[in-house]
């Protein structure tokens, strides 16, 4: 520990006396500051030294800092007032990570609201040429259910077993292996996944593009995030539930299924709807082994398909007004799925939780 | 494998208990196959990238490490990874240098600084970020950052030109330092969630010792609260690193891509791996897709190693991996 015994006497740095009784700012200094900051730096606009909106904030926020270190050094010394500086600095970094998300939640409510109509979630981008003001994300939407629908179904079946595999049998170096290779594959990059899908079942095995392709990327980007959440709620079942049933004579894989299982329910919902709703949004793997398709296509196993995030990036390559607006729909749509498949499991976590019961 | 395990959870007299039945055999015997599945995968994702992407290398003309062209349709085909792994690190690292000391801000306000009871909400809002898709990033990115970048990058070469990085000699926003700030945003929520979770498990005795000292709340979080969570901040900053090397469609949106090796971030130039795959895919013919294909292999591995060594500062502060999703 660095940190000194500081008899009361003996200030470290600075000049103001330190004791019980040293000298603090008033509450009001901190607002004042900043209130005379502000001003300076409309003043300073007014006289046409700062443009925009931008450089206003960053020379108010500056003076600020300035003015409330120089206050707080003089009247409480440098220690308060390396103090207040960091303070300032830690409140600024949160407010600094808030700014983009509340841009880009505005920007695409904004530019997508008008999208937000009962035309453009029931059209295709069939025969749409570029300079139409028409279309819709039918087939997207289509496509995006199908493709995680698929998805969920082979990486739910198979992540559980494992989670089973390791909460429940788990020990010895195949467990062990099996964790670690967990964790690295929650490492994969998107695009890599692609890769291999493109690679195995289109380049090797000579498979065509198909919304199923897409599918065996997701899974292979869901599966990690399964097996994780699914261990550590099947981790949260008190033994003495196994136990009790384990007495009365049933078998283990009954006591899983009739025990285990029922109880972590709940979380292991909770799991596996982020997970859809993570892998909902990916879009490089699907570039890659779904290629994009502007008609309406059910069938996930023949032909190309869109999808969402894929119609979003291929309708901002166009690079046309009218195709500007149709990726904001999109991108709006893409986000409330996203959001209600969060908000859903947040539910779900919140009121089934094996605490609350 | 009735090996019983005593550091689990689950006390060994359960596992040592004979599973004789036919049910059980059966339910055993499948999970362990979705395991040994779950092996295979990987395995199979290592063995198809190097089969096809080693193929494509024996194809190539230059030196698939140092060339910095990527024409792998050209006669004989050129292509190699010397420019595009430069880009991909160089974002990587302006993501890095932009997003840890914010996200380590976000960790102690929302740990440290923010009343308990709105810390939780805060937290939610910040895993928010982590929800946006990458794609909605890249839309962002280049409908409304990049043009409000324009004079940022005007003022930093007019002021700052002397220095290399910041030369600039092409107009244009859709840069490295561009890239490098969208990556930033979208790590920004990783780096800040593990290292708010390490920050919460500073031991109380040692907060409450150095404020009783008379250490100010900054002077408390230096002595006691840094110095325990370093190792914990610095695998969340290899998870976010591992997260932007691998990053696509933000990049491929957002950077007007030029396959060179430069340090000039203020440029319209550079490219990284994964959005040279999203940029050059599409009139890819075969032979060129196992190029990029080998390629992505390279990626892989690096993203590996840099996973690989967060999980071991991870691991050997257990309590952490709680949080490393």
């Amino acid at each position: 520990m660095s940190v000194a015994p500081a008899p009361p006497k003996a200030p470290p740095h600075g000049s103001a006396p330190f004791g019980l009784h040293h000298r603090r700012l008033p509450r009001w200094a901190v607002p004042a500051v900043v209130v005379a900051a502000v001003a300076v730096a409309v003043a300073l606009r007014g006289t046409g030294l700062l443009s925009g909106t931008a450089q206003l904030v960053l020379v108010a926020a500056l003076l600020s800092a300035v003015g409330v270190v120089t206050v707080s050094a003089t009247v409480e010394g440098g220690r308060h007032a390396r103090n207040r500086l960091a303070t300032a600095l830690v409140g600024t970094a949160f407010l600094l990570a808030l700014l983009p998300l509340l841009s880009v939640l505005w920007e695409v409510v904004a530019n997508g609201i008008e999208k937000m109509t009962p035309y453009f979630f029931t059209r295709s981008m069939l025969n749409v040429g570029p300079l139409d003001d028409a279309g819709g994300l039918y087939h997207a939407m289509v496509g995006t259910l199908e493709q995680v629908g698929l998805a969920t179904l082979i990486a739910v079946p198979i992540g559980l077993l494992t989670a089973i595999y390791l909460a429940e049998y788990g020990g010895g170096p195949l467990a062990r292996a099996v964790t670690f290779f967990v964790d690295v594959m929650t490492g994969i990059p998107s695009i890599v996944a692609g890769l291999f899908v493109l690679s195995a079942w289109i380049l090797t095995l000579g498979m065509n593009f198909s919304g199923f392709a897409g599918a065996l990327a997701l899974t292979i980007l869901m599966l990690p995030i399964v097996v994780r959440s699914a261990e550590e709620m099947l981790r949260l079942v008190p033994n003495a539930l196994r136990e009790a049933s384990l007495a009365l004579g049933v078998p283990r894989w009954r006591t899983i299924l009739k025990v285990v299982l029922p109880t972590s329910f709940a979380g292991i919902i909770t799991g596996v709807m982020l997970a859809v709703a993570r892998v909902a949004g990916e879009t490089a793997p699907l570039l890659l082994v779904v290629f994009g398709f502007d008609a309406i296509n059910f069938n996930p196993f023949q032909g190309e398909q869109s999808a969402l995030p894929l119609m979003i990036y291929q309708e901002n390559a166009k690079g046309l007004e009218f195709s500007f607006e149709r990726a904001w729909g999109t991108a709006l749509a893409l986000i409330l799925l996203i959001m209600a498949l969060n908000l859903g499991a947040r539910i779900i976590a919140y009121f089934y939780a094996p605490k609350n019961r | 494998m009735s090996r019983a395990r005593p550091d689990t959870k689950t006390t060994s007299p359960l596992r040592s208990g004979s599973s004789t039945g036919a049910g059980d055999r059966v339910f055993r015997g499948l999970s362990r196959g979705a395991g040994i599945a779950l092996l295979g995968i990987m395995a199979a994702i290592a063995a198809f990238l190097l089969i096809r992407g080693l193929s494509a290398i024996q194809g190539d003309s230059a030196n698939f490490l140092t060339e910095q062209r990527w024409a792998p349709k050209d006669d004989p085909p050129t292509f190699g990874i010397a420019a595009i792994a430069f880009g991909t690190v160089l974002s990587s690292l302006i993501a890095m240098a932009l997003a840890v000391p914010v996200a380590v801000g976000v960790a102690l306000f929302i740990s440290h600084y923010a009343p308990r009871r709105i810390a939780i909400p805060l937290g939610y809002v910040i895993d928010l970020l982590a929800a946006v898709p990458s794609v909605v990033y890249g839309l962002w990115g280049i409908r409304f950052l990049v043009p409000r970048l324009e004079p940022l990058h005007q003022w930093l070469g007019a002021h700052l030109g002397f220095i290399p990085l910041f030369e600039k000699s092409a107009a244009g926003s859709r840069t490295m330092l561009t890239a490098g700030v969208v990556l930033a945003i979208m790590i920004l929520p990783i780096i800040a969630a593990v290292s708010r979770e390490v920050f919460l498990q500073v031991p109380r005795d040692h907060e409450e010792a150095a404020l009783a000292l008379g250490a100010t709340r900054w002077e408390m979080i230096r002595a006691a609260v840094l110095p325990f969570g370093r190792p914990g901040v610095i695998s969340a900053a290899m998870l976010g690193l591992g997260r932007a090397l691998g990053e696509t469609v933000a990049v491929a949106m957002v950077l007007s891509p030029r396959n060179v090796i430069s340090l000039h971030i203020l440029n319209p130039e550079g490219n990284t791996i994964a959005a040279n795959i999203a940029n050059s895919f599409g009139e890819a013919d075969d032979f060129a897709r196992d190029a990029l294909i080998a390629s992505g292999l390279v990626l892989f591995v690096i993203t590996l190693i840099v996973n690989a060594s967060a999980r071991l500062i991870v691991a050997r502060r257990r309590e952490f991996a709680g949080a490393a999703i």
